[in-house]
């Protein structure tokens, strides 16, 4: 196979000729750059692109890629996209979502996408709250989340998306923020490379209904010592002078964090994102505490397995390589197969 | 003994039993024979939801009756002139069915005393005079079975099991069946087990022995083949046909199918079929809901596939959200609902026609869609050809409005030529088609079509976005502007609604009618059935009926007009009556009947006799 040609394209190359319309200063605007000026990297021509959304602010992205795209309907980018993907596997099918849109509406079908591994990037933009019906709480909200919807504090536990994923076994699993255009691009590179589903969830500040809700991921005086950045092969230690560390601790069946300095360097957890059993990802998933200490971000999961798309295909290409006739010819011994007769 | 022969011009034939006797095989295997020898054919299964049920009971009684005659016939039958029981329960579930001088087969053996005593019967009714109206022939089917096959190498049950095909052996002498066909099916179905191929063989030799020998059945019966036109048939249910259909629109259109599906009775059938036939590039997915099996479907034709989701009332529901993006998007779909007995859950292995309503109006904001409905079980292939068709040239959503009257039911079927069907080849947008030669307008119509172009991805030059929001006239972009929306949704309806489609045809032999019977669907054989039946007793009646219902045939206003009086019998409470009194203030009548059950051709000669008096 000879190289692919260099295509040369820039960031400008996939900005559509349509008014952006999100709140001045929200974070999708970060997002959308990123990705925009990401795109060219891959060296896809733009109309092997498709961006396919549900409904809901992030799901606006779509109208302003210049690709192919959808603006679907709530919920069901997943399933439209699956469609897509199986179909035409030589497409770069991306999915863009929201926590409603993915979470609630359309929680079935990102749970059966991501056990199928069908060949899509799913990007969720995770602000915790429903910004298009202006202010409801979501199903990240946290308990007793204040809104018009729960003027007295939502009722119900929020889903970690990180953790709902893994318990449906994608392949690929990561976390990262709209305002960290370096690592947020890692992570598209790492999730473009990868064959399946890649559920990608991004933090994302909604500063008109949840303004703030990352602040502690964001802030110079606390960020260092709220992230883990997650680097395959690494120890895992965070803080501002790598003065915190994961650990297994014996007998327990999470990862816990401690003090670098008071643990022996050979129990700090090395980071590997191959683990095949879904439960090492999933600790990781679950280690952030209520006010976002503990946050790993970065690729927490990506392991090796069929895409759907690849299996539905080659069981079609199986089933075509027995073929020696027209269609037209085989239609007719289709028709004719079982019992027939014929009347003179 | 020599038996007499007897000729008959019609017979229908019911074989009913527990779930687990096997009387689908037996009567499918029945009507096989029978189709082999030229006869015209009607089948009509009814079986129960439970797959299950308690053995014995009346909820587990399933049956399959066959229609067969030496000329053209429309129905599966109003009544049975033979019913074969092969217990209590299935005796007193049908009873009610037979006429008079009807012949009865009974299997003795299972007439214990706790099997009459399951289904309430205090004794025994071969053995009082309930039975005293019908010709009741007892027969001993298990005991017999076992019997043959005592020096069978074969399990006593499994002896047991194969008293279906003793069954079938007594009904194929009876009436002059060729076989061969079901002894080549036996050895196919158990071909990884010899033994039952051999005890299956033989049971069904005993039944057609025991018929030659026993004094009981003195008369033997043939009826004539069927003046049928030339060419060769197969026999054919409307789920398969309906399958067929849509693997030859697949060939004709030169896409590849993509059907999503979720289970669902009595569709599943058809994604069953489909499934077998990658080798056509047909792609089948099970998805995990009916709203991601719609989405599938819409996602692949998209890309540039014929998108395909099959589903029954329950599940075009919950299609609804995603039919009517598919309006808004302007891409082919086909939704093919197999109707069954609602609302809700209903009885989902009986037929009805309530779903007409929803598939004309059951959509949020005005959403038109095409709505066809398939007559017959073979007119299933042609219906799915024709809503491909539209589909495709037209791009939007059809529904094909079949039932489980026609998906279940089969008749013989004169295979097409493949050449002669449709030619569905599209051409998809390669070019800009703006103005200025570089721009691309993706609702930018066909004049002649109002179709817009379909602009598959991977295609260079033409990348754009739709979705679900208005979209401006030609650009697509979003657009709030209120005489654009008002534009678009005029524009939306008159695609639809100027969809060329062929002039109803009035059926009227004499050509004196005053009253016409206006069916849809399913309704077709009993309709015709009981017109006929007026005529022979020198009653004139026209028929028309409609396989478009969205649009309508151009000429049906004035066809409707030119009648005193029109009937519209439905299995429903009056769905198309409503639209056609709406739509061309006609006074039409309705007769409309929801026990899951077809219309008898005798109750609809009945109901109209007595219109043809008051005209």
């Amino acid at each position: 196979m000879s190289e692919p040609i260099a295509l040369k394209l820039t960031a400008k190359d996939f900005k559509s000729d349509q008014e952006v319309r999100w709140c001045p200063g929200c974070g999708d605007y970060a997002i959308l750059a990123a990705v925009q000026q990401f795109m060219p990297e891959l060296n896809i021509p733009r109309e092997n692109t498709v961006f396919i959304s549900g409904i809901g602010c992030s799901s606006r992205f779509p109208y302003y890629m210049n690709t192919y795209g959808m603006h679907s309907i709530h919920g069901r980018a997943p399933a439209i996209a699956t469609g897509l993907s199986v179909s035409r596997p030589d497409l770069s099918v991306w999915v863009v979502t929201g926590d409603g849109d993915a979470l609630s509406i359309g929680g079935n079908h990102l749970i059966h996408a991501l056990r199928r591994n069908v060949n899509l990037k799913i990007l969720l933009f995770n602000n915790r709250i429903y910004g298009l019906t202006k202010g409801q709480y979501s199903p990240t909200s946290e308990v007793g989340k204040i809104t018009k919807s729960t003027p007295v504090g939502s009722a119900d536990a929020p889903f970690n998306p990180l953790s709902l994923a893994l318990g449906a076994e994608a392949t690929f699993v990561a976390r990262t923020i709209d305002s960290d255009r370096k690592h947020l691009q890692s992570v598209l590179r790492a999730a473009a490379q990868h064959e399946g589903s890649a559920f990608v969830e991004i933090y994302q500040n909604c500063n008109i209904f949840n303004d703030g809700a990352f602040d502690q991921l964001k802030e110079p005086a606390t960020r260092d010592d709220f992230l883990i950045r997650l680097e395959h092969g690494q120890p895992i230690t965070f803080g501002k002078d790598g003065q915190f560390c994961v650990v297994h601790p014996p007998g327990g069946f999470g990862l816990e964090v401690r003090e670098t300095a008071a643990t022996p360097a050979e129990e700090i957890v090395v980071h590997d994102a191959t683990v095949t059993d879904p439960a090492y990802a999933f600790a990781l998933s679950r280690l952030p505490g209520l006010d976002l200490r503990n946050t790993p971000i970065g690729v927490f999961r990506s392991v090796g397995r069929p895409s759907y798309d690849r299996v539905v295909q080659e069981q079609v290409a199986t089933a075509r390589a027995t073929v020696t006739e027209t269609p037209e010819r085989q239609l007719a011994a289709l028709l004719g197969s079982g019992d027939t007769w014929t009347i003179l | 003994m020599t038996k007499q022969i007897r000729q008959l011009d019609r017979v229908v034939i019911r074989f009913a039993g527990d779930s687990g006797d096997g009387m689908q095989l037996t009567g499918d295997r029945f009507t096989s024979e029978t189709a082999q020898l030229g006869n015209d054919i009607s089948t009509l299964p009814n079986f129960p939801a439970e797959i299950r049920a308690p053995a014995g009971t009346l909820p587990g009684v399933s049956s399959f009756q066959v229609h067969f005659a030496d000329y053209d016939i429309l129905t599966p039958g109003d009544a049975p002139n033979v019913l074969v029981a092969m217990n209590p329960a299935a005796l007193k579930a049908n009873l009610a069915d037979l006429p008079r001088g009807a012949d009865i087969i009974v299997n003795t053996d299972e007439f214990t005393r706790r099997n009459l005593a399951k289904v309430g019967y205090q004794t025994s009714p071969l053995d009082d005079d309930s039975l005293a109206g019908y010709v009741v022939h007892p027969v001993a089917l298990t005991s017999m079975t076992i019997g043959a096959l005592a020096d069978q190498d074969v399990s006593k049950k499994d002896a047991e099991r194969a008293k279906n095909m003793f069954a079938l052996g007594l009904l194929s002498w009876m009436y002059s069946r060729p076989y061969a066909s079901t002894l080549r099916f036996l050895e196919r179905k158990f071909a990884a087990r010899p033994e039952l191929v051999a005890a299956n063989i033989a049971a069904f030799k005993a039944g057609w022995n025991f018929g030659e020998t026993t004094e009981d059945f003195a008369v033997r019966y043939e009826v004539k083949p069927a003046k049928m036109h030339p060419g060769t048939y197969r026999n054919i249910t409307g789920n398969q046909a309906l399958s067929l259909g849509l693997v030859a629109a697949g060939v004709r259109s030169g896409l590849p199918v993509f059907l999503g599906a979720y289970p669902i009775t009595p569709a599943s059938d058809i994604l069953h079929e489909l499934s077998k036939h990658k080798r056509f590039g047909v792609v089948t997915m099970q998805a995990e809901d009916e709203i991601a099996a719609v989405g599938a479907a819409l996602g692949a034709s998209y890309g540039g596939s014929l998108g395909v989701t099959t589903t029954s009332g329950p599940g075009v529901a919950l299609k609804s959200e995603t039919i009517s993006l598919a309006v808004a998007l302007e891409l082919p779909l086909v939704i093919v609902d197999v109707q069954r007995a609602g609302p809700s859950t209903g009885m989902p292995t009986k037929t009805e026609q309530a779903d007409l309503n929803m598939a004309l109006h059951g959509r949020h904001g005005e959403a038109p869609v095409a709505v066809i409905a398939p007559k017959s079980p073979s007119d299933c292939f042609h219906a799915a050809l024709e809503a491909a068709r539209i589909a495709l040239t037209y791009r939007t959503p059809v529904i094909l409005l079949s039932d489980n009257y026609v998906a279940n039911g089969s008749e013989p079927w004169l295979l097409p030529d493949v050449e002669s069907l449709p030619d569905l080849r599209v051409e998809f947008a390669t070019a800009p088609n703006g103005e200025d030669g570089t721009t691309f307008l993706p609702y930018l119509r066909d004049p002649e079509t109002l179709a817009r172009p379909w602009a598959v991805p991977g295609t260079p030059g033409l990348e754009h976005r739709i979705g679900g929001l208005e979209k401006a006239d030609k650009t697509g972009d979003i657009s709030y502007d209120p005489a654009n929306h008002d534009f678009m949704v005029r524009t939306r309806a008159a695609r639809i609604e100027t969809i060329p489609v062929p002039d109803v045809e009035v059926e009227d032999p004499d050509g004196d009618a005053r009253v016409l019977v206006l069916g849809w669907g399913s309704t077709y054989g009993p309709i015709g059935a009981a017109c006929r039946g007026l005529r022979q007793r020198g009653l004139s009646v026209a028929q028309a009926h409609l396989r478009h219902l969205a649009p309508m045939p151009a000429n049906l206003g004035e066809v409707l007009r030119s009648y005193d009086r029109v009937v519209i019998p439905e299995m429903n409470l009056g769905q198309l009556a409503h639209v056609i009194r709406a739509k061309y203030l006609v006074d039409a009548i309705g007769y409309n009947q929801v026990r899951g059950l077809p219309f008898t051709a005798a109750e609809l000669e009945t109901m109209l006799e007595e219109v043809l008096k008051n005209v």
